[in-house]
């Protein structure tokens, strides 16, 4: 779950990263307010979840509070990646001196945490890293003993950098370590951390991840924060399908049939479990299908879920017909799943046999669910048929319907 | 022999007496497994399909003397229960649960490593050596497992449970028994990742080629490549990248926690090229490995 920049900021300020003055703007009186304020130049940095905002015109620069007005009045109309930012940052602009990396991060194959520190900020960390080796330095350190000072500022000396920057940067680096740690953090970035004229440092953008898994133990702070428990803070706000989506899966604690993207096609997809969707997606578009949404089914969930999960997809409109498709199931039952997907199909006023294009979930209970499909002559296949013809069936019959 | 699980393997099971773990029981002690004993606090005393179940995992080691446990409990007790099962010696841990914080994993994994113990997974269904030991709820009940795997030479590794079971009925079907095969787990840091179990597999005589299932995210196939090209395996390995869609797609998560493209390094054309510059065969379907392996062994 990603952080808009204002808010990793106000979290960031809260374990005593310095961050620059100013403050959050949702109309363009706010921001003419907030410049007054400041005093001063100012920079405008438009609130959206994607990277890129600077080359897509959505950080502007303003001398006086009327034209911080202006500027924020376009910010404010301006899509970036399909996002229209939720808010302008209007911040105090400083002269620079010298610009630094910090972040903080899980290195998968150490399998620790690492720290990481260049003094070559405000790109992309992974070009200075392909490019400039020699100015980009980490660590790992231990999951399970107390994270100490020291090692920051051997990470941070091992460059060269002494006195008081030094102490400095070791003073926010172990403090981004900490909020890394205490917000169950998968990636805390400040980049760039920058050395201002006057010799003090800000945090002049920063990046933070809350894990997906860590977000029940941080209920008080996201309620801080006004986060919804819905609010996926991925690539794209959610649609209303996929909230939908989502109630469907909190049916109950039984398995998962959830997990909802929404695409815009014709094929409706009742699919898994989480490798299979993904074979099953790629298969579908492949054979020249076009998917009107991802899900996924699996950890055998419940009958009712598996027809609300059907009842959902059916509903999207331009669903003409859906394919039911998992790899060998191991734990999921294909019974269940054959009992809900036909139920969620009938409760929708359809004929199971018209409107599911082929059924291909072998492996757990198959025989009973086998009997379930032919009952409601279903189009079926067992295990010897793999799932890219079972995804090539699906699609072919839904050009020979249409 | 086969890597990690032989007939002589005897395993224990925390949070026996949940719905799923029961099943998974009934589905292993129905394959042969030697199921000795089963752990959930305050359930000491009961058993389950005839396996006795102990409050603590120190009398179960006590009284069975098993070396390895499959655990399936909920997320917050995960930790504590890997850690008792690592300080009574249990050396092989196979993590079922999912939605395991990652700092959490982190520990898990050194705490094993400071005691030489494995992880497989978290996030993941287990392992089987066919005909020997199925530990977990890879291939469901008995008689569907045994419709999918059978001995042979191919070792399988794959972040995905299902996908495990899927690649080797793919295999069985085309006359091609597996070794072990493994789901590894779709967790962003897990216990044991393909080039880690590589020197296993290397040194068991009945594997001859490896097939492996993967997914976009994560610096797992790059340690693979660069494992495969250092090492100069002896072993064929065949790949499938599933996923292929979310190229498109960054920012976003799915299938598992692991799975998603945050930087080019994470996409799978990007995955594909350095698993091809390493000498791995690419599949693009499922149904092209079996023919792809028998190319190359």
């Amino acid at each position: 779950m990603r952080f808009y920049e204002f808010e990793a900021k106000q979290l960031l300020a809260k374990q005593g990263v310095p961050t620059p003055k100013g403050g959050v703007a949702a109309t363009p009186e706010d921001a003419e307010r907030i410049a007054g304020e400041v005093g001063g130049a100012v920079v405008l940095k438009s609130q959206v979840l994607s990277g890129g905002r600077m080359k897509a015109g959505g950080v502007k620069f303003a001398d006086t509070p009327a034209e911080a007005r202006t500027a924020a009045e376009e910010i404010l109309k301006l899509e970036i990646s399909g996002q229209l930012p939720v808010s302008v940052l209007v911040e105090a602009k400083a002269g620079i001196k010298q610009e630094y990396y910090l972040g903080i991060t899980y290195d998968a194959v150490a399998k620790q945490p690492v720290a990481i520190f260049s003094d070559m900020g405000g790109i992309d960390i992974e070009e200075v890293a392909e490019q400039h080796p020699g100015h980009v330095v980490k660590h790992n350190f231990s999951a399970l003993l107390p994270y100490s000072d020291y090692k920051m500022k051997e990470l941070i000396a091992s460059l060269g950098i002494t006195g008081r920057q030094l102490t400095s940067i070791t003073r926010i680096g172990t403090r981004l370590v900490q909020a890394f740690l205490d917000y169950g953090l998968t990636l805390a970035e400040i980049n760039p951390l920058s050395q201002l004229d006057d010799g003090s440092f800000v945090a002049l953008d920063c990046h933070l991840d809350m894990e997906e898994e860590a977000r029940d133990q941080h209920t008080d702070l996201l309620a801080e924060f006004g986060i919804d428990e819905d609010e996926t803070r991925q690539g794209r706000p959610p649609t209303d399908f996929e909230r939908r989506g989502a109630r469907v899966d909190a049916v109950d604690a039984r398995g998962v049939a959830g997990r909802v993207v929404e695409f815009d096609g014709d094929l409706g997809l009742v699919i898994g479990a989480g490798g299979g969707s993904l074979t099953i997606f790629d298969a579908v578009q492949r054979h020249g299908g076009r998917p009107a949404n991802y899900c996924e089914i699996g950890g055998n969930p419940s009958v009712k879920k598996a027809c609300e999960l059907t009842k959902l997809v059916l509903s999207k409109p331009g669903v003409e017909k859906i394919a039911v498709i998992m790899n060998v199931v191991s734990n999921t039952r294909v019974d269940i799943v054959a009992r809900g997907v036909v139920k969620g199909v009938i409760e929708s006023g359809f004929e199971p046999s018209e409107k599911i294009v082929f059924f291909r979930i072998p492996g757990a209970w198959e025989e009973e669910g086998f009997k379930i499909l032919e009952k409601y002559g279903v189009e079926y296949g067992d295990r010897t048929v793999s799932l890219s013809e079972a995804a090539r069936r699906a699609v072919e019959k839904l050009g020979e319907a249409s | 022999m086969p890597i990690l699980v032989d007939e002589n393997t005897s395993f224990i099971i925390q949070g026996i007496t949940g719905r799923e773990a029961v099943n998974m029981t009934r589905e292993c002690l129905d394959y042969g497994s030697k199921v000795v004993g089963g752990v959930t606090p305050g359930r000491g005393g009961r058993d389950v399909y005839g396996v006795p179940v102990y409050d603590t995992v120190a009398e179960a080691v006590d009284k069975h003397g098993a070396t390895g446990s499959v655990l399936t409990v909920p997320p917050a007790f995960t930790r504590d229960a890997v850690f008792e099962a690592i300080d009574n010696g249990i050396k092989l841990l196979v993590i079922v649960t999912e939605r395991i914080p990652r700092f959490e994993v982190a520990q898990m994994v050194e705490f094993a490593t400071m005691h030489d113990a494995r992880i497989i997974g978290p996030n993941c269904l287990g392992l089987i050596t066919p005909e020997k030991c199925k530990m977990g709820g890879i291939g469901g009940p008995a008689a569907d497992t045994r419709k999918a795997y059978m001995p042979g030479p191919v070792g399988v590794m794959s972040r995905s449970g299902g996908m495990t079971t899927e690649i080797a009925n793919a295999l069985t079907a085309a006359g091609l028994g597996q070794s072990t095969a493994i789901s590894i787990g779709g967790d962003a840091i897990i216990g044991s990742s393909y080039a880690e179990l590589m020197p296993l597999f290397e040194a068991d005589e009945a594997t001859k080629a490896i097939v492996i299932y993967s997914e976009p995210g994560g610096p797992m196939d790059a340690q693979l490549s660069e494992y495969v090209t250092k090492n100069n395996s002896r072993l064929p390995i065949v790949a499938f990248m599933a996923g292929r869609f979310m190229d498109k797609m960054p920012g976003m998560r799915f299938g598992h926690a692991g799975t998603i493209v945050e930087g080019k390094q994470d996409t799978a054309a990007e995955k594909l090229r350095r698993l091809e510059e390493a000498g791995i065969a690419v599949a693009e379907e499922i149904e092209q490995i079996p023919a792809l392996i028998k190319e190359r062994i």
